[in-house]
């Protein structure tokens, strides 16, 4: 009788539930929120297991370079999972656009951005909050639109973030009026979360066609490819496009 | 090595010695006391004094900025005063680095004011030296060493310091940029020959600080 126990619960110990796996996703900063809801959904669906590592792609760039155990990348633009699969981190015919991103001006106090834009201009404010450019491809994008606008001497009252949640939180504990955020971080289905916006234009800045790929340390990991696949689902999709990305159709 | 690395190393030593004079004037008065006290008031204050010790420098920087922030009592304050938010200015990272290097200044001069002993002083009030006479001609002298180490250490720490001035600098170069946001950015942006210079800077600059401390107390002893 105790011997049966004891082989059972050994059973149950070595033969893990058929083929769960163990997942590691590093996740640009700027999909955070969207992506925490899709991976409990993913768990629940598939069986597998998923962890995830949030940072502004640069740094999850170096961090892969330098051999971190992902599994799955989710950047915030396409260079960075062209550069691995160039580098043979990452499989090719993985790659593809999960989202399209979307900038944003914004400030926590209701009323202050207006929807042209016309407060950058104006110059009423002592701070801007950006994601680091070098690291962020959102923070290269609000540059962009700096540039695009002719408002390049706004870069004195620059403040940078290390990625977009850090700029974000810049903005949201008011210490900079305005900054360039995420649509992600303070819209969903179709409205502001609070504070006023500005919808930046997408032809003002380089486009951020958001890209997955599966690494090459993880080729055999059955739980990878689900989860890419998992990301083209129509009701995932949906469920993107609800936290204000662009999705092809 | 670049201009901005070089203003990082410059901006970076200014703080430091800034919030070292500071913490040096501040602290004397605070660590006499503790010192000397038997309030029922000096563990709490010692505590509190130790706090940046252990709390990790993230969570110094988060409630700094949430403090000098505009619905913070230190923003509002400075708002009112006229001076704007603290944040992202050099004088909010003074601010925000005598908070991170407190213990580092407070704790060695408390140790060399409690080393000294009454009896110096009774001996100096007999022969009707003023306290303030008798801290200048007495404690000030005998209490070297820890004047040496507190501004050393105050000094290093804050040269040192990285997740504090990262939670509220917002990286200007030449007004929040330090050394270590500076190595940071280069580690970020994949510029590693640029890292390891700064970083080769750091490492031997603390090497020597230790170094030196190590001689000056051997020094002293012996004396």
């Amino acid at each position: 009788m105790r011997f049966r126990l004891v082989a059972t619960i050994a059973a149950l110990l070595i033969s893990s539930p058929a083929r769960a796996e163990q997942l590691l996703v590093a996740v640009a900063a700027n999909f955070a929120e969207p992506m925490r809801e899709i991976a409990a959904q993913f768990e629940r669906d598939s069986g597998h297991a998923v962890r995830l590592a949030f940072g502004a792609t640069g740094k999850l760039y170096a961090q892969i370079s330098n051999g971190a155990p992902y599994d799955v990348l989710l950047a915030a633009d396409e260079i960075t999972a062209e550069k691995l699969v160039e580098q043979q981190l990452a499989l090719a015919d993985t790659r593809f656009t999960y989202a399209t991103g979307r900038l944003v001006l914004w400030s926590a106090q209701p009323a202050r951005v207006d929807s042209a834009g016309k407060v950058l201009a104006e110059g009423d404010f002592r701070r801007l909050a950006i994601a680091s450019p070098a690291a962020a491809p959102y923070g290269a994008a609000a540059m962009d639109v700096l540039e695009a606008l002719g408002l390049q001497h706004l870069s004195e009252r620059l403040v940078r973030g290390e990625s977009i949640t850090h700029a974000y939180q810049f903005v949201a504990s008011g210490n900079a009026e305005l900054g360039f955020v995420a649509r992600s971080q303070v819209y969903r289905d179709g409205r502001w979360l609070s504070g006023s916006g500005w919808e930046v234009p997408a032809e003002l800045h380089r486009p951020l066609h958001q890209q997955a790929v599966q690494l090459s340390r993880s080729r055999d990991n059955p739980a990878a490819s689900a989860l890419l696949d998992y990301l083209r689902q129509p009701q995932i999709r949906a469920l993107i496009a609800s936290y204000g990305y662009g999705v092809s159709p | 090595m670049s201009g901005e690395d070089l203003g990082a190393i410059w901006l970076t030593l200014k703080l430091a010695t800034v919030v070292t004079l500071l913490l040096l004037l501040f602290c004397t008065p605070l660590a006499w006391w503790l010192a000397r006290t038997r309030s029922a008031w000096k563990a709490p204050v010692g505590a509190l004094v130790a706090m940046p010790l252990i709390l990790p420098p993230t969570v110094i920087g988060f409630y700094l900025l949430l403090f000098m922030g505009p619905q913070g009592p230190l923003g509002q304050l400075s708002d009112w005063l006229g001076i704007g938010l603290l944040p992202f200015t050099f004088s909010g990272l003074v601010i925000a680095s005598m908070v991170y290097s407190l213990p580092f200044v407070v704790q060695p001069l408390q140790t060399a004011f409690e080393q000294i002993g009454q009896r110096p002083l009774e001996v100096a009030a007999t022969l009707r030296a003023s306290p303030w006479d008798s801290f200048r001609h007495v404690v000030l002298p005998l209490a070297r060493p820890g004047f040496f180490t507190a501004s050393v250490l105050g000094f290093a720490h804050t040269v040192g310091e990285f997740g504090v001035v990262l939670m509220i600098g917002g990286s200007i170069p030449g007004q929040t940029k330090v050394i270590s946001v500076q190595i940071y950015d280069h580690v970020e942006a994949m510029q590693y020959g640029s890292a390891h210079l700064l970083s080769a800077v750091l490492l031997a600059f603390s090497f020597v600080v230790l170094l030196l401390l190590h001689r000056y107390r051997k020094g002293h002893l012996h004396v």
